[in-house]
């Protein structure tokens, strides 16, 4: 579904990424992990087609396209979905209505028919009870005072609701205490299927207690260093990254 | 020509059209206006006002075609006809023509205009238009007295069709504890010039919102002066400007506490597209009686555009210690990361602009009460600024 070839790319004339190689097969669940300042971010939001992130080599195919030639809403359309870390307070933009509208788009894009607003506010409500989250949400401003724990359901809401192909969590975790963990982790979980596959990226192994990837990719330096299943998640928090980082001097 | 007509043409033709030379007018030059020759209406024309009328919505409709009033077009009602001593007592009381080049013109040259006088609550809104035709100058002159307790919504509103010139000017009077929510839409003609003032005087514990919302004109000057003259009197003053092409428009607003315990807040925001320049130039006087005093003046603009200018200018003079003031001003463009969160969601670029630029009005269009009006200026502004905003963004100044 995705693969990542040597992709190097950066931010403001720094080049983060060195280098990453990755493949996500469909149905697959992967965690990314790695210290601050690996390249965790820089990679969802390559993904996700933030502009100001810069692409200087490699590519990226989805589906057997080149995901990173098209604008962000076409990523989304596609079927690309990104959890972002700071989901953006937007005031005086309800809710609902700008995700009916994405809604739409991405129906259009897939040459569905679009949902009127009484369906879709059943659909909603549904995907709603998935992520615990009070309808009272719907009507207010896309996250305009929610907290960081509102906010984090609020991204796995609209990920139920929009149904991507592949979801990138971008450190969905941080700052979550354990019952929010739980839901978000929940919210996935029910995405889960063989044709859906999720990119989890994070800094703790907390997460992946209730989210178990199948794969997970340690990161460094901006490049994948080391592989392996999820026991390789519990031995990083056992030993922390450190020890990731001697390996690899160590090998120099 | 009566004796105050006479004054007031006497006082302009001293004072002289204003100039950029002046402070008050230093963002505008009048000099396409003065130059040209414009026609005076001695009959309402007959003009088609589908897109204006809000007929039966209103509880009285009042038309005036290029400054005269169109009988068979308005719906009056008995009830707000205004006492010959009402009028004797508050005619140009307040809007000042000894020192304002434009009230003056107006003074010396009104023909029609509403003379309201509310003295019992109105539920429902009264609605004024103000239409105007291509070569014509109108000097509409409107005064509102609601009395002491009454509670009344009124809108005025400006619209045309050509090159024309209005000069406008409201007296709204508020008698003591009186709750007035005002509206001024200037939905002028793209080519038009529209000058207006808005006079607002209140008494006693009286609370007055007032807005201004600019949607149309070429050259468009808005000034609105409110005098609190009683305790516990408050104001509310809202602008929106929302402009493209070439269009100018100069936002003007005095505020003068003058009795304890007053509460001003003051919120003008201005979208700026293309080659556009929108202007706030406000102004909060809080004097040495004046404790207590409560005031808030804030003016936002988002710019659209490389070459749009948004110019702001919010001044506080205070004499007095017992008073809590603020104001302040922005300028910005759309927020990059609200932009790439609405796309990365699937939603369209020109969409998402469109969003945003809705979102940062709202503040405004959503809490205009009068529910008809609120529904035009929506539909209005998407009409302004739909979809074809990044074509748009390309043009030159």
């Amino acid at each position: 579904m995705l693969e990542i070839k040597n992709l190097h790319a950066g931010i403001e004339g720094k080049e983060i990424l060195k280098g990453l190689n990755l493949t996500v097969g469909t149905g697959e669940v992967h965690a990314i992990m790695g210290p601050n300042g690996s390249g965790k971010s820089t990679l969802a939001n390559v993904l996700a087609g933030r502009p100001k992130y810069e692409v200087l080599s490699g590519s990226v195919s989805f589906d057997g396209k080149d995901l990173l030639a098209m604008p962000a809403e076409q990523r989304a359309r596609e079927g690309v979905f990104l959890a972002m870390q700071y989901p953006v307070e937007i005031p005086g933009v309800n809710n609902i209505y700008f995700l009916k509208a994405a809604f739409n788009a991405i129906r259009k894009h897939r040459g569905e028919e679009e949902l009127d607003a009484i369906d879709f506010l059943q659909l909603a409500r549904q995907k709603m009870k998935v992520v615990d989250l009070d309808e009272a949400f719907m009507n207010r401003a896309v996250n305009e005072g929610f907290s960081g724990g509102e906010k984090k359901r609020n991204e796995i809401f609209q990920m139920a609701v929009l149904d991507p192909k592949l979801a990138i969590l971008d450190e969905t975790d941080s700052g979550l205490d354990i019952d929010a963990l739980r839901v978000v982790a929940e919210g996935v979980n029910a995405l889960r299927s063989e044709k859906h596959s999720v990119l989890v990226i994070t800094h703790y192994q907390r997460l992946l207690t209730y989210l178990v990837p199948d794969f997970v990719h340690v990161l460094a330096n901006g490049r994948i260093v080391k592989q392996g299943g999820k026991e390789l998640a519990l031995e990083l928090e056992k030993k922390g990254y450190e020890w990731i980082e001697s390996e690899m001097a160590a090998a120099q | 020509m009566s004796v105050l007509a006479e004054q007031a043409s006497q006082r302009f033709g001293q004072l002289g059209w204003p100039t950029p030379r002046l402070e008050e007018w230093k963002y505008t030059n009048l000099s396409s206006l003065t130059q040209r020759e414009w026609a005076r209406a001695t009959t309402p024309a007959s003009v088609d006002l589908s897109s204006v009328t809000l007929g039966d919505r209103a509880v009285a409709e009042y038309v005036y075609v290029n400054g005269v009033y169109a009988p068979e077009l308005s719906t009056p009602n008995p009830l707000f006809v205004m006492a010959p001593s009402t009028r004797e007592q508050h005619y140009a009381r307040y809007a000042d023509y000894a020192n304002h080049a434009m009230t003056a013109l107006n003074t010396a040259n009104a023909q029609d205009g509403a003379l309201l006088q509310i003295d019992a609550s109105i539920n429902g809104f009264v609605h004024v238009i103000h239409y105007s035709t291509d070569g014509y100058a109108s000097h509409p002159r409107n005064l509102f007295v609601v009395a002491r307790g009454a509670q009344a919504a009124i809108v005025e509103r400006y619209a045309g069709t050509g090159t024309y010139f209005t000069n406008a000017v409201t007296e709204l009077v508020a008698g003591e504890g009186a709750v007035v929510d005002h509206y001024k839409l200037e939905c002028e003609s793209i080519d038009a010039f529209h000058i207006a003032t808005t006079q607002v005087h209140e008494q006693r514990a009286a609370a007055v919102t007032t807005r201004a919302i600019s949607l149309g004109g070429a050259v468009v000057r808005n000034e609105t002066n409110v005098a609190l003259t009683g305790e516990g009197a408050s104001i509310v003053l809202e602008g929106l400007y929302v402009l493209t092409g070439r269009q100018h428009v100069d936002n003007h607003t005095v505020v003068d506490h003058a009795r304890p315990h007053c509460e001003s807040l003051e919120l003008y925001k201005g979208i700026l597209d293309q080659s556009a320049r929108g202007i706030f130039d406000g102004k909060i006087i809080v004097r040495p009686g004046a404790q207590k005093t409560v005031s808030r003046q804030t003016n936002n603009n988002l710019l659209l555009s490389e070459t749009a200018i948004a110019d702001s200018k919010p001044t506080l003079e205070i004499f007095n210690d017992d008073v809590k003031c603020n104001h302040g001003s922005t300028i910005g463009q759309l927020d990059e990361q609200a932009m790439f969160y609405l796309r990365s969601r699937g939603v369209g670029e020109a969409e998402a602009r469109s969003l945003l630029v809705y979102a940062f009005a709202s503040e405004i269009v959503d809490r205009m009460k009068v529910e008809p009006v609120r529904e035009q200026v929506r539909r209005i502004m998407f009409r302004a600024l739909p979809n074809h905003l990044p074509e748009r963004r390309e043009s030159e100044r």
